[in-house]
């Protein structure tokens, strides 16, 4: 996923599919309303200023781990890389650690 | 313009697996890493499943000599495990359950029209493009050394 929106936000000509792809997945929410009835669930309590903490946090480690849970998770872990095997152990253990200390230590959202 | 239309029809399928999934939900995705608290292991299925349905369909079409749109596969080259790989990583850890929301999360539940998506996306960009001048400098400096 960051991958393909990297390629939009820092243009390397090839832009077009990438932008349809996201406009694609955007439209998600939209359809399955039309076709079901049924709206999105998006509970989120939290504060505006974690998210854009977390916002930034994300940005910056994609950026430089190359990749995220589509990418390394699926993408990646399928094709069994090293590499993506190897982030995807440490994402997925620092973000059980943050959720920890974040709901546990510090009684937070 | 097939090869346009193709990636509008295939972000829409990855859309709508994320969003019914709960993958676009940020209430959903803690409750998965909060084992000690209110654990809800599903995503454990929403992630094992969609490896087993890519490592299988990777099987049939990375044996092709190339993709139906296009003149060749691209597929990541580094082999190495580096510091870059590991920090990176580690930090978007930290960002996921600080906001809940993953990239592949947050971009679908933009069409739900809430705000904290689109609060999100835009933090996260700003992080890609600070990140990447951080490289390009970085890059710079090396090559006067």
């Amino acid at each position: 996923m960051t991958g393909i929106l990297t390629g939009i936000i820092l243009p390397k000509g090839d832009w077009n599919w990438r932008l349809a792809f996201l406009l694609g997945a955007i439209a998600a929410p939209a359809m399955i309303l039309l076709l079901t009835g049924m709206s999105l669930p998006l509970q989120s309590d939290i504060p505006s200023w974690a998210i854009i903490s977390g916002g930034l946090l994300v940005g910056v480690g994609v950026a430089f781990g190359g990749g995220c849970t589509s990418g390394h998770g699926v993408c990646g872990m399928a094709r069994l890389s090293t590499r993506s095997i190897a982030a995807t152990l440490t994402f997925m253990a620092t973000t059980f650690v943050t959720v920890f200390v974040v709901r546990h230590v510090l009684g937070g959202f | 313009m097939l090869r346009v239309l193709s990636a509008a029809a295939i972000g829409l399928v990855f859309g709508t697996g994320i969003v019914i999934a709960g993958m676009a939900n940020p209430a959903k995705v803690l409750n998965f890493f909060d084992v000690f608290g209110t654990w809800d292991p599903s995503l454990l299925l929403v992630m094992g499943s969609a490896l087993v349905v890519t490592f299988i369909g990777y099987g049939f079409v990375l044996r092709r000599p190339a993709p139906l749109f296009d003149r060749k596969f691209h597929l990541p080259t580094k082999r190495d495990l580096d510091v870059p790989l590991i920090a990176g990583s580690a930090l978007f850890g930290i960002g996921w359950g600080i906001a809940g929301f993953c990239p592949g999360g947050a971009i679908p539940a933009l069409g739900s029209g809430e705000p904290s998506p689109l609060i999100f996306v835009a933090a996260m960009i700003g992080g890609i493009l600070g990140a990447n001048a951080l490289k390009a400098a970085f890059t710079r400096r090396q090559a006067l050394a």
